[in-house]
């Protein structure tokens, strides 16, 4: 099965070298034939975000703009996270990354889908929320850091927001395209497309993706069996404007992963569901002088079902399939006194989560075991959010805060009656409240960009961490239990940033620094006994006293020619615990450097990017030295235009050198994709 | 999703369940017999009388069984209050006879019903049967009748009673009382007899019984915040706590201990010693 796959692979990758070889001649021939029709290049206002936001484009051609400045435009949204600075993925297989923001996972962050609140079915973490959406839905995701992203949510290390794509009453009638692209390493075909309607009273976006891969092979030759994943996306948007200043807008979205691989875990999905849609009300004049006035109702349902009925050999076959569901809704407004733009926001959300997990004997005389893992928790939040952005003399002031009440009801009896067994006077509803408060100056002075905030967060724990029951983290080995009497998570928080614009050259640095109290992790309880065949022992959800964390950053950009530009990062993070303990999944120095090279219709790039050793890691959670690693990948785009329509190519090669490679952020050491090629054709029917 | 809408659909027809029964709470209705929960098991005729004797099995089972007694007078066709009973069951083996562990009758809040159990160690079978007998007095006059009984194996053929011989020397029996376990913390009991003679099956007070919960089908792991049984003078058996994290197939491993603290049987549970000599059985 193995060599079958391989040869196939290998045959389709010979057959791809030769169309790539033709391609590249067509687009040669193309360029001296054809008198060049420059598209416009909207010029990047500044290559680094001056607020401590990012915002990762993914709009994927319609601008024409993302075309270029992305080096693989066809590529899963965990990628284009990736290609972000702040952003870092923990993989456990080739299918749903687990954003990281400031070292921190989905429980201290707010991710969200266009302000939404979504919450993963899955009690391993194996459907992070960016994994229902596609590239195809959105134009964006904005990047918050610490309390700044308290927007939507309570958080501690910052927030995702990826914001959907939205014609938006833009006069374009009737537009439409399809999109392809193939990769060479694990046979993934994408296939895509998208139709479009606007006009200034009514617009309907519609697009759908698929994609299938099969297994992918590592750095010199290894096949990583159960990497496999197909998934197809579904979305519709559409909007109305009832009147000139009030506009009814309503979206959803319809995500579905099938036979999913995880490699790095004993299981895998054979499926992950999603529906997600929403409905808002847009007003500009709302009463007296406020404006921008905004509400949305949502709901959100998940389905995952996590089984190992496609692994030949397990001590015993489980199902373990698991739920969530949200709704919720937020309404918001602005007002603008003297020099003060003031935000209020009030939002709630309704969370069910419920997951169970079914142990099938191996003597088929004996009764099935059976138990819940997510007790039917329901999370009822509500809260409210205040900003004030004071506009000074070259320079600005950000206030803001989120004061939101959060209770929980454990509603399954059997559940409930499961974890008193460990907590015997445990209630079956808790409340609980949670604060945040920021303060964030913004000083330009010639060019010259000083940032810099304090702020103070807390977050209540995810439901695994209160009500888990018996989750298996292959990572450390160990099942988790939940603990419902833990506290909330306090972190204060203070960041900065300098840009310094020196000619062509421009320089920026950043740093933050956590402090967290009552940190959340799960400590080894030697008094318990493991349920899962071959765990090293249990883990209980406990607070630390505190923990630290801290991440700095160095940026450069250089602009070499007009058409040429280089850029570079490196950044440094430590997370320790009030013993001096390394924290699990904080990255070692990891550096990037880019060439990009853009003249209008003809754009590249060439990357290195990697990481030295790890020296910093926590044997307790698991961890072990990762060794350095460096790679070196290209890419090469051209854009064509067929009388009013356009045509996007775009090739490249990732690991150019088949490095053996996995980073800190692998489960279980799992190594990344060796040498692969790409490419991706786009058309745009205008 | 299903299942969700199925629990939900569930929860709410408890919830209707649980309004409708709400409202029938106060007037309770006084039933004609209070033994129509029970399953009538035997029914004894002699002397004018009939003995029913009733459990909340559909028969006698090997093990702990709780009995619930009632004298009919055939004359008046009326329960007869207030009589003292005695019981004698015997099993009549191929090669001997003997009896086995019981209680005394005693009264219950209904004066025409009595109550006690019996814990039969062995089954009937083709060559060798039980056989009770009932010593009953009313008003005086003492009444005697003696008739057959079946002991069924337990139909799921967990072992819920022990029989053997302790380290020192005396022959033990030790049967779980029967109990619907859930996944919680369950309370648990059991009852400790040791036998004198064939016929004579004292309890045995103060001996303390470890218990060490173990799925053999699932790595053989264990269950936290169990209590071991200890001996309740009250109710005269070992009450403790047994916590059953999921459903499927348990063994409850023992320890019996007498008032030293010394092993009368039963081992402890090792990396190399997966099960204990002296254990229940549990299936849910």
């Amino acid at each position: 099965m193995k060599n079958k796959n391989s040869s196939g692979t290998g045959l389709r990758s010979s057959m791809y070298v030769v169309w790539t070889l033709v391609l590249c001649i067509v687009v040669l021939l193309h360029q001296k034939l054809q008198a060049q029709e420059p598209v416009p290049v909207p010029t990047m206002d500044s290559i680094i975000p001056i607020n401590l936001e990012e915002v990762i484009v993914i709009s994927v051609f319609k601008r024409g703009i993302s075309h270029k400045s992305q080096p693989k435009p066809l590529s899963t949204l965990d990628q284009y996270l990736e290609s972000s600075k702040k952003v870092s993925m923990i993989k456990r297989g080739a299918y749903a990354w687990d954003p990281m923001l400031n070292d921190m996972t989905s429980e201290r962050l707010s991710i969200t889908i266009d302000g939404m609140r979504i919450f993963g079915a899955c009690t391993d973490k194996m459907d992070p929320i960016t994994s229902y959406v596609d590239v195809s839905n959105l134009s964006e995701v904005q990047v918050k850091s610490g309390q700044q992203g308290a927007q939507h949510g309570n958080t501690i290390g910052g927030a995702l927001d990826m914001r959907l794509e939205k014609s938006n009453f833009k006069s374009l009638g009737w537009t439409g395209s399809v999109e392809t692209g193939y990769e060479t390493n694990n046979a993934s075909q994408i296939v895509g497309g998208e139709l479009n309607f606007s006009d200034a009273r009514f617009y309907v976006d519609t697009d759908i993706i698929y994609r299938k891969a099969d297994n992918y092979t590592a750095g010199s030759g290894e096949e990583i069996a159960f990497s496999q994943f197909e998934k197809y996306n579904l979305s519709a948007n559409a909007g109305y404007k009832v009147a000139e200043d009030q506009k009814l807008l309503a979206s959803f979205i319809f995500d579905e992963a099938r036979d999913v691989g995880y490699p790095a875990l004993p299981m895998d999905v054979s499926l992950a569901r999603a529906y997600i849609g929403s409905v808002s009300w847009i007003q500009s004049k709302f009463v007296g002088s406020f404006k921008n006035w905004e509400t949305k109702v949502y709901a959100n349902t998940i389905t995952h079902v996590m089984d190992d009925s496609q692994r030949p050999d397990v001590p015993i076959r489980m199902d373990m399939p698991g739920w969530s569901d949200t709704y919720g809704f937020y309404t918001q407004t602005e007002l603008s006194v003297d020099n003060h733009v003031l935000m209020g926001k009030l939002d709630g959300y309704y969370n069910r989560s419920l997951a169970e997990m079914t142990m099938h004997p191996n003597d088929p005389n004996e009764q099935e075991m059976f138990m819940l893992t997510w007790p039917d928790v329901r999370t009822l939040n509500s809260g409210i959010y205040l900003e004030d952005k004071i506009t000074l003399k070259e320079a600005s002031l950000k206030f803001s805060t989120r004061v939101a009440v959060q209770a929980y009801n454990v509603a399954d009896r059997f559940g409930l009656n499961s974890l008193r067994i460990f907590y015997p006077d445990m209630t079956q509803r808790q409340t609980r409240v949670m604060k945040s408060i920021s303060a964030h100056y913004h000083k330009a002075f010639k060019g010259v960009h000083f940032s810099g905030g304090l702020a103070y967060g807390d977050r209540s724990p995810s439901v695994s961490e209160g009500f888990g029951f018996y989750l298996f983290n292959s990572f450390d080995n160990h099942d988790y239990i939940g603990n419902p009497d833990l506290k909330n998570e306090k972190a204060l928080e203070s960041h900065f940033k300098l840009a310094l614009p020196l000619k062509n050259l421009e320089i920026g640095v950043e740093g933050n620094y956590f402090h967290t109290m009552d940190y959340i992790i799960g400590e080894i309880d030697p008094v318990l006994d493991v349920m899962t065949i071959g765990a090293d022992g249990v883990k209980v959800y406990t607070n630390l006293e505190y923990a630290n964390l801290y991440n700095v950053s160095l940026d450069m950009a250089y602009k070499i020619t007009s058409e040429l530009d280089w850029n570079g990062s490196i950044s440094y993070h430590r997370g320790t615990d009030q013993n001096g303990r390394n924290l699990p999944f904080i990255s070692p120095v990891d550096y990037r450097v880019r060439f990009t090279y853009g003249d209008g219709s003809f754009s590249g790039s060439l990357s290195l990017s990697g990481a030295l050793e790890q020296n910093n890691f926590s044997p307790d959670f698991g961890e072990d030295r990762t060794p350095a690693y460096t790679l070196l990948s290209l890419s090469m785009g051209k854009s064509f235009s067929m009388g009013q329509d356009r045509l996007y190519a775009k090739m490249g090669i990732e690991n150019i050198f088949d490095t053996y490679y996995s980073t800190y952020a692998d489960w279980n050491n799992i190594p990344r994709m060796g040498r692969n090629f790409f490419m991706t054709l786009s058309y745009a029917i205008n | 999703m299903k299942t969700i809408k199925s629990i939900f659909a569930l929860l709410f027809l408890s919830m209707g369940m649980v309004s409708c029964s709400d409202s029938t709470d106060d007037p309770m209705p006084v039933s004609d017999n209070p033994l129509e929960a029970f399953n009538l098991t035997s029914s004894f005729e002699a002397n004018g009388h009939v003995l029913e004797l009733y459990s909340d099995q559909d028969g006698y089972f090997l093990g702990y069984n709780e009995v619930y007694v009632r004298i009919k007078d055939l004359a008046t066709e009326s329960y007869i209050p207030d009589a003292t009973i005695a019981w004698n069951p015997i099993m009549h083996m191929t090669d001997k006879t003997h009896s086995c562990p019981r209680s005394e009758i005693t009264a219950t809040g209904d004066a025409t019903v009595y109550k006690g159990y019996i814990v039969f160690q062995m089954a009937s079978n083709t060559d060798e049967y039980w056989e009770l007998n009932l010593e009953y007095r009313i008003g005086g006059t003492t009444y005697n009748v003696t008739d057959q009984i079946v002991v069924n194996a337990p139909v799921n053929g967990k072992k819920t009673v022990n029989v053997f011989t302790g380290t020192d020397n005396v022959r033990y029996i030790l049967t779980m009382m029967p109990f619907a376990p859930e996944v919680a913390v369950n309370d648990f009991s059991a009852v400790l007899f040791k036998m004198e003679t064939m016929m004579n099956f004292p309890p045995v007070a103060d001996h303390t019984i470890t218990i060490d919960p173990r799925m053999p089908s699932m790595g053989n792991h264990s269950s936290p915040n169990n209590e071991d049984l200890i001996f309740d003078p009250e109710s005269g058996s070992y009450i403790g706590k047994l916590s059953l994290t999921m459903t499927g197939y348990w063994k409850i491993n023992l320890k019996l201990l007498n008032d030293n603290g010394d092993v009368l049987k039963g081992e402890d549970i090792t990396e190399e010693n997966e099960e204990s000599s002296l254990f229940f059985e549990l299936e849910f």
